[in-house]
This record gives structure tokens, C-alpha cells and sequence, in this order.
């Protein structure tokens, strides 16, 4: 008998790692934006969207909260918040 | 071939036959003679196989496991702290149903250090999801080797194999032994395949990380899977039998005289032999005695064990290992196969000898036989010596 053995790539996307988040969530600001990409590329959760300046946001379901994007992005153009916050 | 060889060459020899195509190890006493000969076999080109040194038996054990899943056929062994040191490993190796097999050359563990034969290494990775094996032999040490890659590699079954085997005594102890043609090996164990692997055309992971919502279900398979195992290894026994000639009853444990008999020895491993030794004695001048030697102790055949023992009287356990502070390994698994059941013997002693290596002689044997004539004993130890003990250190 076997219980839960492998999984293929792509299955994370069925863990909806936005309910790990705890107290905080990144607000992309869209006002002195860039374009540099950073924010999409240190996303472990690879969950970060945009092309064109200022368009740059995240899907809550998966964005666990870590503040990476925050802390990379040159511009602070991207900020923590409350979990409650707009 | 009939040949004279130790133990280790012997095992060595099987896992030649066996055609792993990774060997993992690193030395430790009394494994190392296994692994050596094994070095020395890919040296020489008599086996196609890659021996990958480490650094420690976790590395060993990471190393077997990352072969096996990649589709190849692996190998470890090790003793003592080495089977330790691989615990966490060995736990992950389960986990991820992955079919190694490991040869564990039974010693004491520290501290204090001590090299010499007990099983407290492996008992203490009971646990662990492994199928454990004991033998008694050289000749079960080869041949219950084809039959746990067998066994692990069975497609209803995957899981890692430790066939346990006394250090010294058997390890390095010399006998006659038939090593079997290559091609009875090959008819009995078919190339290695595994239905998951890893493999970069089709990536998939094992072992990933689960939540609460899953984990469950990966323990209680294993569990489940560790009974069919029991219902496996009598069709094994049988097919072995076909091609080899060698009678290992049902695999799971081995009835020496019990029909009929007033008192019962359980143990396992090579120490069966010195009791089947006392046994023929004391039979030969009409002492109605017997032994029940257990081959698989994970998983436990309760079943088995109380149809062995149901009309037995009396029936003493030996355990070569402690779980300090509870009852003994063994003698526990005993006295719940036979909890509960209307034929229960009416006394399940239990008796711990040979740590450490200290020799368990047939006057020893003799002992626990004598012992069984008294009330039932919780659990004490044979060759105790008492003027080692203080109450207060200094
Ligand atoms: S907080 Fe972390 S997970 Fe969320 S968008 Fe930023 S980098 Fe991604
Ligand atoms: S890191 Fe900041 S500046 Fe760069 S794309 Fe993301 S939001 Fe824009």
C-alpha cells in the first residue's frame, strides 16, 4: 500500500501558501516603479506579476508574506503592511 | 559452490551476485571485512559497480538513498554507532518506500565503547520502517540477502531490507558455505525497476514536504505494507526453496523442536544455534525442550509466533538488547502475540544475555531451561556479575 510519494513539478501551485501568512502583506505601491524586475525574481512563491513601470502586484493565495520583495526592491516602492490593510 | 569462508566474504559474495550498481559505506568494526571485500571486487572489475567513499554512514546512507531513487540497485552496511549515525537517514529511506539494503553487522553500542556483539544497534532502529531479518548462519547471511532485495523490491512492498547478522560470531567466524551460480541469483532476482524514480527527462520529487493533511496516510501505508510483507515472505521461502534447495520453513520464524515441548526458548540470531546445540542434548536424554527462532522481527509475525507457542507450558525470551527502563525488545513482541489468547503459555519469562559480547555458553542456555522451573521471571540478566556493582559511585 502507499500513501503520498511524489509529486511533479507544478504541484506547489495546489498549496495555497497565502494562508501562511502571519500579520503582513507586501502592497506594491506603483508609483516610483522601475520596471527592474527584482521583486518578480527573489518571489520564492513566484507569485509576483507586472511588465510595464508601476504595474508590478502579487496574487494573495500563494504570497506567503516573507517581505522579500519589500526588502529588495530599489525604489521602496513596495511596502509591508497589516494583514487587514488596503 | 561449497566454499570455507568468513561471514563478511561471504556476504560480500552474495552482493556480488546480487549486482547492485552503487555500494555505499564507511568502515566501521565489525562491518568492515563486507565492505572491504566489496571495495576490492569493483577494484578488481568482478563487479560493475560504483563503490562511492564518504566521510561518515550518514553520507553512506544519503548516498544509497539518492542512487536507489534514480532507479539503481544499492547497498550499505554498517554497525553499532555507524547504524546510529545513519538514523535519521534510515527513517527517510522508508519514507520514501525506497528498496536499499543494508547489512548490519550487530555490536554494542556506546558508551561505554565497546566492539563486540549485541543487538542493541538494531533493535534500537526498529522503528525506523526497515524490514528487519536476523540469521543464525553464514549460509542465512548469503542467502537471506537475494531474498531481501526480493522482498524490497517487490512491487507491493518497497521497502529498505536490514539483514542483521552478529558481529564477530558470524562476521568473522569461518564455515562452509554454498555460494549459489549466478544465473539461480539472476532467475530468482529479476533486474532492479522501481515505478517512481528520479530522473531529469521526467522530473518528479520524492520526499517532498507534506502538511498535516497528508502525512498520515504516508505512516499508515507503511504500516499496512509491513503486514502484507508477512504474507510475502512464506511465497519467498517457497520459491527459494524451488530454485536453491534451502528449506527456510515460512521466513518467519523457524520451529526447532516446539512440538510437544514443556519449555520454549525465543531468541534470535546466531545464538539460536548454541541453543539448538543444548536443545539436542537435553532432548537426547528426554528433557522435552525446544526453540522458536525468530527470521523477521519487523515486521513482528504475532500470529505466527502464538500458533508456534499456543500449547507450549513455559516459554523463556532472550533478548541481546534493552529498552532500558521498559521491558525487553523481544520478550515484549512475545508477550503480545500472546496477550489475551486462550493458549497462552502460562509463563513468559524473560532473560537478557551477551551484551557487549559476553558469551552466551551453553551452560548459559542451560540456565534460563533451569529458570523456567521457577515462578515467572519480568526480566533478568544470565551471567549478571554482581561484584561489579556499587550502589554509590567511589
Ligand atoms: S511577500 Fe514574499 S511571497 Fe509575497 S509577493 Fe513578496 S516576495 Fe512574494
Ligand atoms: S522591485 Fe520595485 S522597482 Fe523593481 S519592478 Fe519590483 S516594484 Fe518595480
Amino acid at each position: 500500500m502507499f500513501g503520498p510519494l511524489t509529486s511533479k513539478p507544478g504541484s506547489s501551485q495546489a498549496n495555497k501558501t497565502g494562508s501562511w501568512r502571519m500579520g503582513k502583506k507586501p502592497k506594491f505601491l506603483q508609483k516610483n516603479c522601475i520596471a527592474c524586475k527584482m521583486c518578480i525574481l527573489v518571489c520564492p512563491e513566484n507569485c509576483v506579476l507586472g511588465g510595464e513601470k508601476n504595474t508590478y502586484h502579487c496574487d494573495y493565495v500563494y504570497c506567503k508574506g516573507c517581505g522579500l520583495c519589500a526588502e529588495i526592491c530599489p525604489k521602496a516602492d513596495i511596502m509591508m503592511i497589516e494583514e487587514g490593510e488596503q | 559452490m561449497k566454499k570455507f569462508l568468513e561471514g563478511s566474504r561471504a556476504v560480500a559474495e552474495a552482493i556480488r551476485l546480487c549486482k547492485p550498481g552503487v555500494i555505499s559505506a564507511y568502515p566501521i568494526t565489525p562491518q568492515t571485512h563486507i565492505v572491504e571485500e566489496l571495495a576490492q571486487m569493483v577494484a578488481n572489475g568482478e563487479l560493475k559497480a560504483e563503490f562511492v567513499n564518504v566521510e561518515s554512514e550518514h553520507s553512506a546512507a544519503s548516498c544509497v538513498l539518492g542512487a536507489s531513487a534514480t532507479g539503481v540497485r544499492s547497498y550499505t552496511a554498517s554497525s553499532s554507532q555507524g547504524i546510529l549515525l545513519m538514523g535519521e537517514v534510515l527513517f527517510n529511506i522508508a519514507g520514501m518506500r525506497l528498496p536499499v539494503i543494508l547489512t548490519c553487522a550487530n555490536r554494542a553500542v556506546s558508551a561505554p565503547i565497546n566492539i563486540w556483539n549485541d543487538q542493541q544497534d538494531s533493535v534500537s532502529m526498529r522503528d525506523t520502517g526497515w524490514i528487519q531479518l536476523y540469521v543464525e548462519n553464514n549460509q542465512e547471511a548469503v542467502d537471506f540477502h537475494f531474498i531481501a532485495y526480493r522482498l524490497a523490491e517487490d512491487k507491493s512492498i518497497l521497502l529498505p531490507v536490514m539483514v542483521c547478522m552478529d558481529g564477530f560470531i558470524l562476521t568473522h567466524g569461518i564455515e562452509s558455505v554454498d555460494i549459489p551460480e549466478g544465473e539461480k541469483v539472476d532467475k530468482f532476482l529479476p533486474a532492479y525497476q522501481l515505478p517512481y524514480k528520479l530522473d531529469v527527462e521526467n522530473p518528479l520529487t520524492l520526499g517532498p514536504l507534506v502538511g498535516p493533511d497528508y502525512y498520515m496516510e504516508t505512516r499508515y501505508a507503511i504500516q499496512q505494507t509491513m503486514k502484507d510483507a508477512l504474507g510475502v515472505l512464506p511465497k519467498l521461502a517457497k520459491e527459494f526453496k524451488e530454485i536453491f534447495g534451502r528449506d527456510y520453513q515460512d521466513l518467519l520464524v523457524e520451529e526447532y523442536q516446539v512440538k510437544g515441548a514443556k519449555k520454549v526458548i525465543v531468541a534470535m540470531g546466531s545464538v539460536c544455534g548454541t541453543i539448538k546445540e543444548v536443545v539436542d542434548q537435553m532432548r537426547a536424554k528426554g528433557k522435552k525442550i525446544g526453540l522458536l527462532k525468530i527470521m523477521c522481527f519487523r515486521p513482528f509475525p504475532y500470529e505466527r509466533v502464538y500458533q508456534a507457542l499456543k500449547d507450549v507450558p513455559k516459554v523463556a525470551v532472550l533478548d541481546k538488547a534493552l529498552s532500558l527502563g521498559a521491558q525487553a525488545p523481544l520478550a515484549e513482541e512475545i508477550k503480545v502475540a500472546c496477550w489475551g489468547k486462550k493458549k497462552a503459555p502460562k509463563i513468559i519469562s524473560s532473560f537478557v544475555a551477551g551484551l557487549g559480547g559476553r558469551d552466551i555458553t551453553a551452560e548459559s542456555i542451560k540456565e534460563i531451561y533451569r529458570r523456567l522451573n521457577q515462578k515467572e521471571v519480568s526480566l533478568d540478566f544470565i551471567d549478571l556479575k554482581p561484584e561489579l556493582l556499587k550502589e554509590k559511585y567511589g
